[in-house]
Protein backbone atom coordinates (compact mmCIF):
# COMPACT_ATOMS: atom_id res chain seq x y z
CA UNK A 1 0.00 0.00 0.00
CA UNK A 2 1.25 3.56 -0.80
CA UNK A 3 0.31 6.13 1.28
CA UNK A 4 1.91 9.69 0.42
CA UNK A 5 1.66 12.84 2.47
CA UNK A 6 0.94 16.26 1.20
CA UNK A 7 -0.08 19.56 2.57
CA UNK A 8 -0.27 22.84 -0.11
CA UNK A 9 1.07 25.03 2.20
CA UNK A 10 4.31 24.34 3.45
CA UNK A 11 5.59 23.91 7.00
CA UNK A 12 2.07 22.33 8.25
CA UNK A 13 3.69 19.30 9.26
CA UNK A 14 3.82 16.49 6.50
CA UNK A 15 7.57 15.25 7.94
CA UNK A 16 6.44 14.73 11.67
CA UNK A 17 3.49 12.85 10.30
CA UNK A 18 5.01 10.72 7.64
CA UNK A 19 8.02 9.46 10.21
CA UNK A 20 5.83 9.34 13.06
CA UNK A 21 3.83 6.59 11.07
CA UNK A 22 6.64 5.33 9.28
CA UNK A 23 7.64 4.56 12.85
CA UNK A 24 4.46 3.36 14.48
CA UNK A 25 4.04 1.09 11.15
CA UNK A 26 7.78 -0.06 11.94
CA UNK A 27 7.72 -0.76 14.99
CA UNK A 28 4.57 -2.89 14.73
CA UNK A 29 6.26 -5.05 11.92
CA UNK A 30 9.92 -5.03 11.12
CA UNK A 31 11.48 -4.84 7.67
CA UNK A 32 7.84 -4.49 6.16
CA UNK A 33 7.79 -0.39 5.61
CA UNK A 34 9.22 2.09 3.64
CA UNK A 35 9.87 5.71 3.71
CA UNK A 36 10.44 8.05 0.79
CA UNK A 37 11.47 11.29 1.60
CA UNK A 38 10.15 12.74 -1.93
CA UNK A 39 11.13 16.40 -0.94
CA UNK A 40 14.03 16.42 -3.10
CA UNK A 41 14.66 20.23 -2.86
CA UNK A 42 14.51 20.25 1.15
CA UNK A 43 14.46 16.68 2.32
CA UNK A 44 13.88 16.39 6.33
CA UNK A 45 13.37 12.96 7.22
CA UNK A 46 16.50 11.73 8.74
CA UNK A 47 16.98 14.94 10.31
CA UNK A 48 14.20 13.01 12.96
CA UNK A 49 15.57 9.57 12.27
CA UNK A 50 19.15 10.04 12.10
CA UNK A 51 20.19 7.00 10.06
CA UNK A 52 23.55 6.49 8.14
CA UNK A 53 22.92 7.25 4.72
CA UNK A 54 24.81 5.36 1.57
CA UNK A 55 24.45 7.01 -1.85
CA UNK A 56 22.47 4.14 -3.63
CA UNK A 57 22.35 5.78 -7.04
CA UNK A 58 23.11 9.12 -9.02
CA UNK A 59 20.25 10.48 -11.11
CA UNK A 60 21.47 11.36 -14.09
CA UNK A 61 19.68 12.89 -17.40
CA UNK A 62 21.06 12.31 -20.84
CA UNK A 63 21.58 16.06 -22.34
CA UNK A 64 22.85 16.67 -25.94
CA UNK A 65 26.50 16.45 -27.25
CA UNK A 66 27.17 18.38 -29.96
CA UNK A 67 30.05 16.98 -32.29
CA UNK A 68 31.23 20.14 -34.28
CA UNK A 69 33.32 18.31 -36.62
CA UNK A 70 29.87 16.69 -38.33
CA UNK A 71 27.82 20.14 -37.14
CA UNK A 72 26.76 22.11 -40.31
CA UNK A 73 24.95 24.43 -38.13
CA UNK A 74 21.93 24.02 -39.88
CA UNK A 75 20.33 25.25 -36.22
CA UNK A 76 17.08 22.62 -36.53
CA UNK A 77 17.97 21.05 -33.39
CA UNK A 78 17.11 25.05 -31.58
CA UNK A 79 14.64 25.33 -33.35
CA UNK A 80 12.99 22.26 -32.49
CA UNK A 81 13.66 22.33 -28.33
CA UNK A 82 11.16 23.53 -26.95
CA UNK A 83 13.31 24.53 -23.57
CA UNK A 84 15.52 26.87 -24.78
CA UNK A 85 18.52 24.41 -24.35
CA UNK A 86 20.62 24.93 -27.66
CA UNK A 87 21.29 27.71 -29.48
CA UNK A 88 23.15 27.94 -32.92
CA UNK A 89 25.73 30.53 -33.77
CA UNK A 90 27.08 30.91 -37.28
CA UNK A 91 30.41 28.60 -36.15
CA UNK A 92 29.08 26.86 -32.87
CA UNK A 93 26.23 25.07 -31.17
CA UNK A 94 25.76 26.13 -27.20
CA UNK A 95 24.29 23.50 -25.08
CA UNK A 96 22.26 25.09 -21.67
CA UNK A 97 22.24 21.95 -19.89
CA UNK A 98 20.23 22.98 -16.89
CA UNK A 99 17.28 24.10 -19.08
CA UNK A 100 17.23 20.77 -21.32
CA UNK A 101 14.60 18.37 -20.06
CA UNK A 102 16.26 15.19 -21.64
CA UNK A 103 13.90 14.59 -24.27
CA UNK A 104 16.14 13.35 -26.88
CA UNK A 105 14.61 15.01 -30.02
CA UNK A 106 17.56 17.13 -30.74
CA UNK A 107 19.32 13.80 -31.32
CA UNK A 108 16.43 11.80 -33.16
CA UNK A 109 16.26 14.66 -35.32
CA UNK A 110 19.74 15.91 -36.12
CA UNK A 111 20.29 15.54 -40.19
CA UNK A 112 23.99 15.38 -39.69
CA UNK A 113 23.57 12.62 -36.99
CA UNK A 114 25.81 15.67 -34.57
CA UNK A 115 24.33 15.10 -31.77
CA UNK A 116 25.37 12.14 -28.83
CA UNK A 117 24.15 11.78 -25.41
CA UNK A 118 26.53 12.87 -22.05
CA UNK A 119 24.81 12.24 -18.69
CA UNK A 120 25.01 14.84 -16.64
CA UNK A 121 24.37 14.08 -12.68
CA UNK A 122 21.13 16.36 -10.90
CA UNK A 123 20.70 14.86 -7.85
CA UNK A 124 21.65 11.73 -6.15
CA UNK A 125 19.22 9.12 -4.29
CA UNK A 126 20.54 7.87 -0.44
CA UNK A 127 19.26 4.78 1.66
CA UNK A 128 19.67 4.12 4.84
CA UNK A 129 17.80 1.70 7.46
CA UNK A 130 17.38 1.78 10.94
CA UNK A 131 14.86 -0.33 13.39
CA UNK A 132 13.32 -2.02 10.67
CA UNK A 133 12.37 0.67 8.70
CA UNK A 134 13.99 1.33 5.18
CA UNK A 135 14.39 4.90 4.08
CA UNK A 136 14.87 6.55 0.90
CA UNK A 137 15.61 10.13 0.18
CA UNK A 138 16.19 12.11 -2.58
CA UNK A 139 18.49 14.77 -2.86
CA UNK A 140 18.10 17.55 -5.81
CA UNK A 141 21.56 19.05 -6.88
CA UNK A 142 22.24 22.81 -5.61
CA UNK A 143 21.28 24.79 -8.20
CA UNK A 144 18.99 22.75 -10.58
CA UNK A 145 15.82 23.66 -11.08
CA UNK A 146 13.90 20.80 -11.96
CA UNK A 147 13.14 17.98 -9.26
CA UNK A 148 10.85 15.85 -11.09
CA UNK A 149 13.65 13.41 -12.32
CA UNK A 150 14.74 13.08 -9.10
CA UNK A 151 11.39 12.13 -7.64
CA UNK A 152 11.15 9.55 -10.48
CA UNK A 153 14.19 8.03 -9.94
CA UNK A 154 13.34 7.70 -5.88
CA UNK A 155 9.98 6.00 -6.81
CA UNK A 156 11.49 3.16 -8.45
CA UNK A 157 12.91 1.98 -5.64
CA UNK A 158 8.96 1.49 -3.69
CA UNK A 159 8.76 -1.98 -3.25
CA UNK A 160 4.79 -2.43 -3.34
CA UNK A 161 4.46 -5.32 -1.24
CA UNK A 162 5.50 -3.26 1.89
CA UNK A 163 3.54 -0.37 3.16
CA UNK A 164 5.13 2.85 1.47
CA UNK A 165 4.55 6.27 2.80
CA UNK A 166 5.87 8.91 0.74
CA UNK A 167 6.47 12.52 1.88
CA UNK A 168 5.83 15.29 -0.36
CA UNK A 169 7.48 18.52 -0.86
CA UNK A 170 5.13 21.64 -0.32
CA UNK A 171 2.77 23.18 -2.67
CA UNK A 172 0.86 22.32 -5.86
CA UNK A 173 2.71 22.45 -8.49
CA UNK A 174 4.57 18.96 -10.83
CA UNK A 175 6.97 18.28 -7.76
CA UNK A 176 3.96 16.99 -6.01
CA UNK A 177 2.05 16.03 -9.15
CA UNK A 178 4.61 13.04 -9.17
CA UNK A 179 5.18 12.15 -5.78
CA UNK A 180 1.15 11.61 -4.78
CA UNK A 181 0.28 10.06 -8.46
CA UNK A 182 -0.81 6.37 -8.19
CA UNK A 183 -0.89 6.92 -4.50
CA UNK A 184 -3.53 4.22 -2.63
CA UNK A 185 -3.91 7.31 -0.06
CA UNK A 186 -2.71 10.53 0.23
CA UNK A 187 -2.80 12.43 3.71
CA UNK A 188 -3.42 15.95 3.38
CA UNK A 189 -1.81 18.18 6.23
CA UNK A 190 -2.50 21.24 7.32
CA UNK A 191 -3.09 23.69 10.15
CA UNK A 192 -6.99 25.41 11.02
CA UNK A 193 -5.90 28.64 10.03
CA UNK A 194 -6.81 30.70 6.72
CA UNK A 195 -3.31 30.01 4.77
CA UNK A 196 -4.00 26.44 6.26
CA UNK A 197 -7.37 25.75 4.37
CA UNK A 198 -7.00 27.93 1.13
CA UNK A 199 -3.90 25.80 0.32
CA UNK A 200 -5.40 22.72 1.29
CA UNK A 201 -8.05 23.58 -1.35
CA UNK A 202 -5.22 23.86 -3.38
CA UNK A 203 -4.03 20.38 -2.71
CA UNK A 204 -7.19 18.81 -2.47
CA UNK A 205 -7.94 19.90 -6.34
CA UNK A 206 -4.67 18.28 -7.48
CA UNK A 207 -5.83 14.73 -5.27
CA UNK A 208 -9.17 14.85 -7.03
CA UNK A 209 -7.30 15.69 -10.62
CA UNK A 210 -5.32 12.39 -9.82
CA UNK A 211 -7.97 10.68 -8.71
CA UNK A 212 -6.27 9.43 -5.38
CA UNK A 213 -8.48 8.95 -2.64
CA UNK A 214 -7.55 11.52 0.52
CA UNK A 215 -8.05 12.41 4.21
CA UNK A 216 -7.15 15.08 5.95
CA UNK A 217 -4.50 15.65 9.24
CA UNK A 218 -5.49 18.70 10.71
CA UNK A 219 -2.16 19.66 12.99
CA UNK A 220 -1.79 22.32 15.26
CA UNK A 221 -5.80 21.69 16.74
CA UNK A 222 -6.98 24.87 18.18
CA UNK A 223 -4.34 27.38 16.91
CA UNK A 224 -7.13 29.07 14.50
CA UNK A 225 -10.21 28.37 13.57
CA UNK A 226 -12.93 26.26 13.12
CA UNK A 227 -12.98 27.10 8.82
CA UNK A 228 -11.33 24.44 7.96
CA UNK A 229 -13.10 21.27 9.94
CA UNK A 230 -16.41 23.13 8.59
CA UNK A 231 -14.89 23.24 4.72
CA UNK A 232 -14.31 19.45 5.26
CA UNK A 233 -17.50 18.51 6.79
CA UNK A 234 -19.25 20.44 3.83
CA UNK A 235 -17.28 18.19 0.94
CA UNK A 236 -17.31 15.18 2.99
CA UNK A 237 -13.65 15.39 3.35
CA UNK A 238 -13.03 13.07 6.34
CA UNK A 239 -10.78 14.21 8.90
CA UNK A 240 -8.48 11.39 9.56
CA UNK A 241 -6.37 12.74 12.81
CA UNK A 242 -6.00 15.87 14.75
CA UNK A 243 -2.84 16.70 16.65
CA UNK A 244 -3.04 19.28 19.29
CA UNK A 245 -1.41 22.66 18.69
CA UNK A 246 1.61 22.13 21.67
CA UNK A 247 4.82 24.10 22.25
CA UNK A 248 6.28 20.44 23.03
CA UNK A 249 5.48 18.67 19.32
CA UNK A 250 7.40 22.17 18.16
CA UNK A 251 10.21 21.88 20.74
CA UNK A 252 11.17 18.64 20.19
CA UNK A 253 10.82 18.69 16.11
CA UNK A 254 13.19 21.54 16.40
CA UNK A 255 15.89 19.54 18.44
CA UNK A 256 15.40 16.79 15.66
CA UNK A 257 13.70 14.14 17.64
CA UNK A 258 10.72 12.65 16.29
CA UNK A 259 7.64 14.00 18.70
CA UNK A 260 6.03 10.63 19.16
CA UNK A 261 9.05 9.59 20.96
CA UNK A 262 8.64 11.94 24.11
CA UNK A 263 4.92 11.55 23.66
CA UNK A 264 3.57 8.95 24.28
CA UNK A 265 -0.02 10.19 23.93
CA UNK A 266 1.03 11.01 20.05
CA UNK A 267 1.93 8.06 19.29
CA UNK A 268 -1.06 6.14 20.35
CA UNK A 269 -2.85 8.85 18.07
CA UNK A 270 -0.99 7.94 14.90
CA UNK A 271 -1.37 3.82 16.32
CA UNK A 272 -4.93 5.00 15.60
CA UNK A 273 -4.41 6.97 12.34
CA UNK A 274 -2.37 3.53 11.37
CA UNK A 275 -5.41 1.77 11.38
CA UNK A 276 -7.41 4.11 10.09
CA UNK A 277 -5.20 4.04 6.78
CA UNK A 278 -5.20 0.57 6.93
CA UNK A 279 -9.07 0.56 6.82
CA UNK A 280 -8.58 2.47 3.42
CA UNK A 281 -6.67 0.29 1.85
CA UNK B 1 17.53 49.25 -14.79
CA UNK B 2 14.41 51.12 -15.73
CA UNK B 3 14.35 55.08 -16.49
CA UNK B 4 17.51 55.81 -15.16
CA UNK B 5 16.81 54.72 -11.59
CA UNK B 6 17.56 50.87 -10.03
CA UNK B 7 13.76 49.73 -9.38
CA UNK B 8 15.70 47.57 -5.66
CA UNK B 9 14.43 43.80 -5.34
CA UNK B 10 14.28 41.94 -2.52
CA UNK B 11 13.07 38.70 -2.38
CA UNK B 12 11.60 36.66 0.80
CA UNK B 13 12.78 32.62 0.22
CA UNK B 14 13.33 30.16 3.50
CA UNK B 15 14.07 26.59 2.08
CA UNK B 16 11.67 25.22 4.46
CA UNK B 17 8.06 26.24 4.17
CA UNK B 18 5.68 27.54 7.19
CA UNK B 19 8.65 29.56 8.60
CA UNK B 20 6.41 32.68 8.70
CA UNK B 21 8.03 34.45 4.66
CA UNK B 22 3.99 35.76 3.28
CA UNK B 23 3.38 36.75 7.41
CA UNK B 24 6.89 38.91 6.78
CA UNK B 25 6.02 39.61 3.67
CA UNK B 26 2.50 41.25 4.52
CA UNK B 27 3.82 43.24 7.46
CA UNK B 28 6.75 44.14 5.05
CA UNK B 29 4.03 45.69 2.81
CA UNK B 30 2.64 47.71 6.15
CA UNK B 31 6.19 49.28 6.63
CA UNK B 32 7.24 50.09 3.10
CA UNK B 33 6.70 53.77 1.51
CA UNK B 34 6.61 52.99 -2.02
CA UNK B 35 7.08 49.80 -2.93
CA UNK B 36 5.42 47.03 -5.56
CA UNK B 37 4.31 43.70 -3.63
CA UNK B 38 4.35 40.63 -6.09
CA UNK B 39 3.53 36.80 -4.61
CA UNK B 40 5.99 33.89 -6.23
CA UNK B 41 4.79 31.28 -4.38
CA UNK B 42 2.46 30.75 -6.99
CA UNK B 43 1.17 27.28 -6.72
CA UNK B 44 0.15 28.03 -3.10
CA UNK B 45 -0.06 32.05 -3.13
CA UNK B 46 -1.54 33.16 0.54
CA UNK B 47 -0.65 37.08 0.36
CA UNK B 48 -3.78 38.03 -0.89
CA UNK B 49 -5.39 36.75 2.37
CA UNK B 50 -4.14 39.39 3.80
CA UNK B 51 -3.42 42.25 1.93
CA UNK B 52 -6.65 41.82 -0.33
CA UNK B 53 -6.47 43.16 -3.51
CA UNK B 54 -8.42 44.90 -5.74
CA UNK B 55 -7.83 42.95 -9.29
CA UNK B 56 -7.85 45.73 -11.88
CA UNK B 57 -6.24 43.43 -14.99
CA UNK B 58 -6.23 39.54 -15.58
CA UNK B 59 -3.94 38.02 -17.64
CA UNK B 60 -4.36 34.01 -18.97
CA UNK B 61 -1.28 32.21 -18.30
CA UNK B 62 0.21 29.41 -21.17
CA UNK B 63 2.65 26.89 -19.26
CA UNK B 64 4.21 24.44 -21.68
CA UNK B 65 2.32 23.06 -24.68
CA UNK B 66 0.79 19.50 -24.20
CA UNK B 67 0.66 16.79 -27.08
CA UNK B 68 -2.47 16.01 -28.78
CA UNK B 69 -2.55 12.85 -30.54
CA UNK B 70 -5.99 12.61 -33.46
CA UNK B 71 -7.29 9.45 -33.17
CA UNK B 72 -8.67 9.38 -36.35
CA UNK B 73 -5.48 9.66 -38.19
CA UNK B 74 -3.26 7.44 -35.47
CA UNK B 75 -2.45 4.62 -36.72
CA UNK B 76 -1.22 2.50 -33.43
CA UNK B 77 2.19 2.16 -34.93
CA UNK B 78 3.76 2.83 -31.39
CA UNK B 79 6.86 5.06 -31.90
CA UNK B 80 5.71 8.04 -29.82
CA UNK B 81 5.57 5.62 -27.05
CA UNK B 82 8.61 4.28 -27.61
CA UNK B 83 10.46 7.39 -28.31
CA UNK B 84 8.59 9.34 -25.31
CA UNK B 85 11.15 9.42 -22.43
CA UNK B 86 8.16 10.72 -20.09
CA UNK B 87 6.23 7.69 -20.08
CA UNK B 88 2.97 10.03 -21.43
CA UNK B 89 1.74 7.70 -24.22
CA UNK B 90 -0.94 6.46 -22.75
CA UNK B 91 -3.57 3.16 -23.79
CA UNK B 92 -5.28 3.58 -26.89
CA UNK B 93 -2.59 6.35 -27.20
CA UNK B 94 -4.60 9.08 -25.31
CA UNK B 95 -1.71 11.38 -24.02
CA UNK B 96 -1.57 11.57 -20.30
CA UNK B 97 -1.77 15.24 -19.87
CA UNK B 98 0.10 15.51 -16.50
CA UNK B 99 2.98 13.59 -17.90
CA UNK B 100 3.54 15.21 -20.90
CA UNK B 101 6.57 18.34 -21.11
CA UNK B 102 5.23 19.24 -23.85
CA UNK B 103 8.81 18.28 -25.91
CA UNK B 104 7.11 17.71 -29.79
CA UNK B 105 9.18 14.41 -29.74
CA UNK B 106 6.03 12.05 -31.04
CA UNK B 107 5.23 15.09 -33.46
CA UNK B 108 8.38 14.26 -34.57
CA UNK B 109 8.64 10.58 -35.01
CA UNK B 110 5.21 10.08 -35.92
CA UNK B 111 4.82 8.81 -39.50
CA UNK B 112 1.12 9.94 -40.35
CA UNK B 113 0.96 13.22 -38.80
CA UNK B 114 -1.83 12.57 -35.89
CA UNK B 115 -0.03 14.52 -33.25
CA UNK B 116 -0.14 18.75 -32.39
CA UNK B 117 1.01 20.26 -30.24
CA UNK B 118 -1.32 22.92 -27.88
CA UNK B 119 -1.50 25.92 -26.17
CA UNK B 120 -2.97 25.33 -22.60
CA UNK B 121 -4.15 27.69 -20.27
CA UNK B 122 -1.90 26.87 -17.17
CA UNK B 123 -2.92 30.18 -14.95
CA UNK B 124 -3.46 32.88 -14.48
CA UNK B 125 -1.96 36.18 -13.43
CA UNK B 126 -3.29 39.13 -11.88
CA UNK B 127 -2.48 43.10 -11.80
CA UNK B 128 -3.48 44.41 -8.53
CA UNK B 129 -4.02 47.13 -6.33
CA UNK B 130 -3.78 47.15 -2.51
CA UNK B 131 -4.07 49.26 0.89
CA UNK B 132 -0.75 49.31 0.45
CA UNK B 133 -0.13 49.92 -2.80
CA UNK B 134 0.15 47.66 -6.66
CA UNK B 135 0.41 44.12 -6.08
CA UNK B 136 1.58 41.17 -8.86
CA UNK B 137 0.01 37.86 -8.07
CA UNK B 138 -0.89 34.54 -9.94
CA UNK B 139 -2.46 31.27 -9.34
CA UNK B 140 -1.19 28.10 -10.91
CA UNK B 141 -3.56 25.53 -11.82
CA UNK B 142 -3.61 23.00 -9.23
CA UNK B 143 -1.19 20.38 -10.54
CA UNK B 144 0.34 22.48 -13.23
CA UNK B 145 3.68 22.66 -14.49
CA UNK B 146 6.28 25.61 -15.49
CA UNK B 147 5.38 27.45 -12.23
CA UNK B 148 9.27 29.24 -12.73
CA UNK B 149 7.92 30.40 -16.15
CA UNK B 150 4.51 32.10 -14.35
CA UNK B 151 7.04 33.22 -11.12
CA UNK B 152 8.75 35.41 -14.39
CA UNK B 153 6.09 36.76 -15.27
CA UNK B 154 4.79 37.74 -12.27
CA UNK B 155 8.11 39.50 -11.84
CA UNK B 156 8.08 41.18 -15.27
CA UNK B 157 4.64 42.65 -14.44
CA UNK B 158 5.80 43.93 -10.87
CA UNK B 159 8.66 45.55 -12.96
CA UNK B 160 6.16 47.21 -15.54
CA UNK B 161 3.95 48.35 -12.33
CA UNK B 162 6.82 49.74 -10.38
CA UNK B 163 7.53 51.55 -13.32
CA UNK B 164 4.22 53.17 -14.32
CA UNK B 165 3.81 54.37 -10.45
CA UNK B 166 7.12 55.59 -9.96
CA UNK B 167 8.12 52.92 -6.87
CA UNK B 168 11.37 52.09 -6.24
CA UNK B 169 11.14 49.01 -4.23
CA UNK B 170 9.74 45.39 -5.35
CA UNK B 171 9.17 43.02 -2.33
CA UNK B 172 8.60 39.95 -3.62
CA UNK B 173 7.01 36.50 -1.42
CA UNK B 174 9.31 33.79 -2.51
CA UNK B 175 8.41 29.85 -2.51
CA UNK B 176 10.08 27.51 -0.36
CA UNK B 177 12.12 24.32 -1.83
CA UNK B 178 15.05 25.20 -3.94
CA UNK B 179 13.87 24.42 -7.22
CA UNK B 180 12.42 26.23 -10.48
CA UNK B 181 10.46 29.00 -8.91
CA UNK B 182 13.00 29.34 -6.42
CA UNK B 183 15.79 30.14 -8.69
CA UNK B 184 13.10 31.76 -11.02
CA UNK B 185 12.59 34.58 -8.00
CA UNK B 186 15.61 35.24 -7.01
CA UNK B 187 17.12 35.86 -10.08
CA UNK B 188 17.97 39.45 -10.75
CA UNK B 189 17.24 40.47 -6.66
CA UNK B 190 19.37 42.98 -5.27
CA UNK B 191 18.79 40.90 -1.63
CA UNK B 192 17.44 37.60 -0.48
CA UNK B 193 16.33 37.60 3.15
CA UNK B 194 16.34 34.22 4.27
CA UNK B 195 13.54 33.44 6.60
CA UNK B 196 14.76 30.23 8.83
CA UNK B 197 13.48 28.74 12.65
CA UNK B 198 15.98 27.44 14.73
CA UNK B 199 14.75 23.77 14.48
CA UNK B 200 17.02 21.11 12.92
CA UNK B 201 14.86 21.09 9.78
CA UNK B 202 14.74 24.69 9.06
CA UNK B 203 18.54 25.37 9.96
CA UNK B 204 19.40 22.63 7.15
CA UNK B 205 16.81 23.76 4.65
CA UNK B 206 18.77 27.36 4.88
CA UNK B 207 21.73 26.41 4.61
CA UNK B 208 20.97 24.38 1.21
CA UNK B 209 18.71 27.41 0.07
CA UNK B 210 22.15 29.99 0.86
CA UNK B 211 24.06 27.81 -1.47
CA UNK B 212 21.78 28.05 -4.17
CA UNK B 213 21.64 32.11 -3.60
CA UNK B 214 25.63 31.75 -3.64
CA UNK B 215 25.23 29.63 -6.66
CA UNK B 216 23.13 32.40 -8.65
CA UNK B 217 25.38 34.71 -6.61
CA UNK B 218 22.82 36.84 -4.92
CA UNK B 219 23.71 38.93 -2.06
CA UNK B 220 21.31 36.87 1.21
CA UNK B 221 21.14 37.76 4.79
CA UNK B 222 18.67 35.72 7.73
CA UNK B 223 16.15 35.95 9.83
CA UNK B 224 15.18 33.59 12.69
CA UNK B 225 11.60 33.25 13.23
CA UNK B 226 10.06 31.67 16.56
CA UNK B 227 13.50 32.11 17.63
CA UNK B 228 13.13 31.52 21.54
CA UNK B 229 11.27 28.02 20.31
CA UNK B 230 14.93 26.67 20.57
CA UNK B 231 17.44 29.28 22.13
CA UNK B 232 20.55 26.84 21.44
CA UNK B 233 19.60 26.62 17.94
CA UNK B 234 19.40 30.20 17.55
CA UNK B 235 22.50 30.38 18.55
CA UNK B 236 23.78 28.03 16.82
CA UNK B 237 22.76 29.88 13.54
CA UNK B 238 24.02 32.83 15.12
CA UNK B 239 27.28 31.42 15.07
CA UNK B 240 27.20 29.89 11.95
CA UNK B 241 25.94 32.59 10.09
CA UNK B 242 29.23 34.88 11.10
CA UNK B 243 30.84 32.43 10.41
CA UNK B 244 30.06 32.85 6.55
CA UNK B 245 29.89 35.97 6.46
CA UNK B 246 26.17 36.48 6.73
CA UNK B 247 24.17 38.77 8.61
CA UNK B 248 21.54 38.16 10.70
CA UNK B 249 19.17 40.96 10.25
CA UNK B 250 16.49 40.15 12.65
CA UNK B 251 15.20 37.59 15.31
CA UNK B 252 11.50 37.99 15.94
CA UNK B 253 9.87 35.36 19.01
CA UNK B 254 7.23 32.95 18.82
CA UNK B 255 3.74 34.35 18.73
CA UNK B 256 0.39 32.92 18.53
CA UNK B 257 -0.73 36.52 17.64
CA UNK B 258 0.50 36.25 14.20
CA UNK B 259 -2.66 33.71 13.68
CA UNK B 260 -4.97 35.65 15.27
CA UNK B 261 -4.01 38.59 13.04
CA UNK B 262 -3.87 35.95 9.85
CA UNK B 263 -7.66 35.03 10.60
CA UNK B 264 -8.67 39.01 11.07
CA UNK B 265 -7.03 39.55 7.48
CA UNK B 266 -4.10 42.35 9.42
CA UNK B 267 -0.49 42.31 9.24
CA UNK B 268 0.90 41.95 12.31
CA UNK B 269 2.08 45.70 12.11
CA UNK B 270 -1.54 46.62 11.74
CA UNK B 271 -2.88 44.13 14.73
CA UNK B 272 0.07 44.34 17.22
CA UNK B 273 2.08 47.06 16.53
CA UNK B 274 3.65 47.86 20.05
CA UNK B 275 4.24 43.59 20.67
CA UNK B 276 5.65 41.41 17.49
CA UNK B 277 5.04 44.43 15.62
CA UNK B 278 8.55 46.32 17.11
CA UNK B 279 10.09 43.19 16.08
CA UNK B 280 9.37 43.48 13.07
CA UNK B 281 9.93 47.37 12.30
CA UNK B 282 13.72 46.67 13.73
CA UNK B 283 14.34 43.54 10.84
CA UNK B 284 12.75 46.10 8.26
CA UNK B 285 15.06 49.04 9.44
CA UNK B 286 17.76 46.70 8.91
CA UNK B 287 16.72 45.20 5.31
CA UNK B 288 16.61 49.03 3.97
CA UNK B 289 20.06 49.67 5.21
CA UNK B 290 21.61 46.86 3.35
CA UNK B 291 19.48 47.50 0.52
CA UNK B 292 20.51 50.63 0.59
CA UNK B 293 17.23 52.27 0.36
Amino acid sequence: MIVSVASGKGGTGKTTVAVSLALAAASSRPDRVQLLDCDVEEPNCNLLLGMNLETAEEVNLGVPAIDKTKCDFCGKCADFCNYHALAVLPSDVIVFSELCHGCGGCMLLCPKGAIGEKTRTVGTIQRGRKDGLELYQGLLNIGEAVAVPVIKALKRKIDSGRLVILDSSPGAACPVVETIRGSDLCLLVTEPTPFGLHDLKIAVTVARKLNVPFGVVINRDGIGDGRVDDWCKDEKIPVLMRIPNSLEVARLYSKGIPPVLGMPDLNDRFIELLKAVEGRA
Amino acid sequence: MSGGTHIKQLTVISGKGGTGKTTLVAAFASLAKNAVLADCDVDAADLHLILKPEILERQDFTGLRQAEIDGQKCTGCGKCREHCRFGAIGEDFVVIQDRCEGCGVCRLVCPAGAVRLEERKAGEAYLSRTRFGPMSHAELEPGGEASGKLVSLVIANAQKLADNEGRDLIIIDGPPGTGCPVIASIGGSDLALVITEPSLSGIHDMERVLAVCEHFRVPAAVCINKHDINDTNTCAVEIWCKSKGLEVAGKIPYAEVTTRAMIAQKTVIEFDEGGIGRDVAALWSKVLDRLGA
